[in-house]
């Protein structure tokens, strides 16, 4: 038991356990602020994964910019844990079941996998870094990373059409 | 660490994703459960990116740079769901609004 599993543990009790409060939460903005914790979780995994560029661009993307545009959302319609609606209790016990039968079915499906001579190799590799991905990404994806600046410029042009009283 | 514990990791924060899908009603919640699987799968990828062959007597087989693509996969998954999300705000809030409420199941009447 090094370091190593004890960050990996502890991101994944952090992880799960904002997880959980996100969906469990009355408030909303609590809501946000839990789902911004879980992606900190997510990237304190990455970083244990060597996978650096994506830990910082999933800090600076999730929990840098589309949290804050959630946040900045609730903010503007004023809810709160009072106007929050509730569905009724059985419907929240068959949701529950559902998606605990998900889960129990996957685990049960993998468990017998034969997955014990594969490791993930952590805290070393060159195939996070910064200088790795950036070659790939602009020789072999090029077009792919052109198309989807077309379709940020169309996501844009969307929402501000949406947005606008008419 | 073994390649297991990943699985189930992810595996479980995609669950609590669907659980929060199915029980809630705000539709704001909603939006955010759907990022969270998104960063189950995104997570998963990661650490299958990651994944080595280890022999008993040799150690880890390394492989080399096999994984730059799916990391790059989990970029352009990024950049979608960074699209994804302004749209469906903008949905959200042109629905609060017209019915003052972001309840999902005023949304209904839709199907008449």
């Amino acid at each position: 038991m090094n370091i190593t599993h004890i960050l990996f543990w502890i991101l994944t009790l952090m992880a799960l356990g904002s997880a959980l409060m996100v969906i469990t939460s009355k408030n909303p903005v609590y809501s946000v602020l839990f789902l911004i914790a879980t992606f900190f979780a997510i990237s304190g995994h990455y970083i244990l994964l060597n996978a650096q560029f994506l830990a910082i661009v999933n800090l600076i993307v999730y929990a840098g910019a589309i949290m804050v545009l959630f946040l900045f959302v609730i903010m503007l319609m004023n809810l709160n844990a009072e106007t929050e609606p509730q569905k009724n209790k059985w419907l929240k016990f068959a949701g529950t079941i559902a998606g605990g039968c998900l889960l129990l079915i996957m685990v049960a499906a993998i468990k017998d996998a034969d997955a014990k001579s594969t490791i993930v190799l952590m805290k070393q590799g060159e195939t996070g870094l910064i200088h790795n991905l950036g070659n790939v990404l602009f020789k072999d994806y090029v077009v792919p990373f052109e198309i989807s600046s077309v379709l940020f410029l169309s996501a844009m042009v969307g929402a501000v059409v949406l947005g606008k009283k008419e | 660490m073994p390649i297991n514990y990943y699985i189930f990791t992810a595996l479980a924060l995609f669950s609590i994703g669907i659980i929060g899908v199915l029980t809630r009603r705000n539709a704001i919640i909603i939006f955010m459960c759907i990022e969270l699987m998104l960063n189950a799968v995104n997570l998963l990828l990661v650490a299958f990116s990651k994944m080595q062959l280890e022999d008993m007597n040799r150690g880890i087989l390394k492989i080399a740079n096999n994984g730059t693509d799916a990391q790059l996969f989990v970029f352009f998954i990024m950049v979608v769901a960074a699209a994804e999300v302004t749209v469906g705000l903008a949905i959200i809030v042109m629905m609060y609004r017209n019915t003052h409420s972001v309840d999902v199941n005023f949304l209904n009447r839709l199907k008449n």
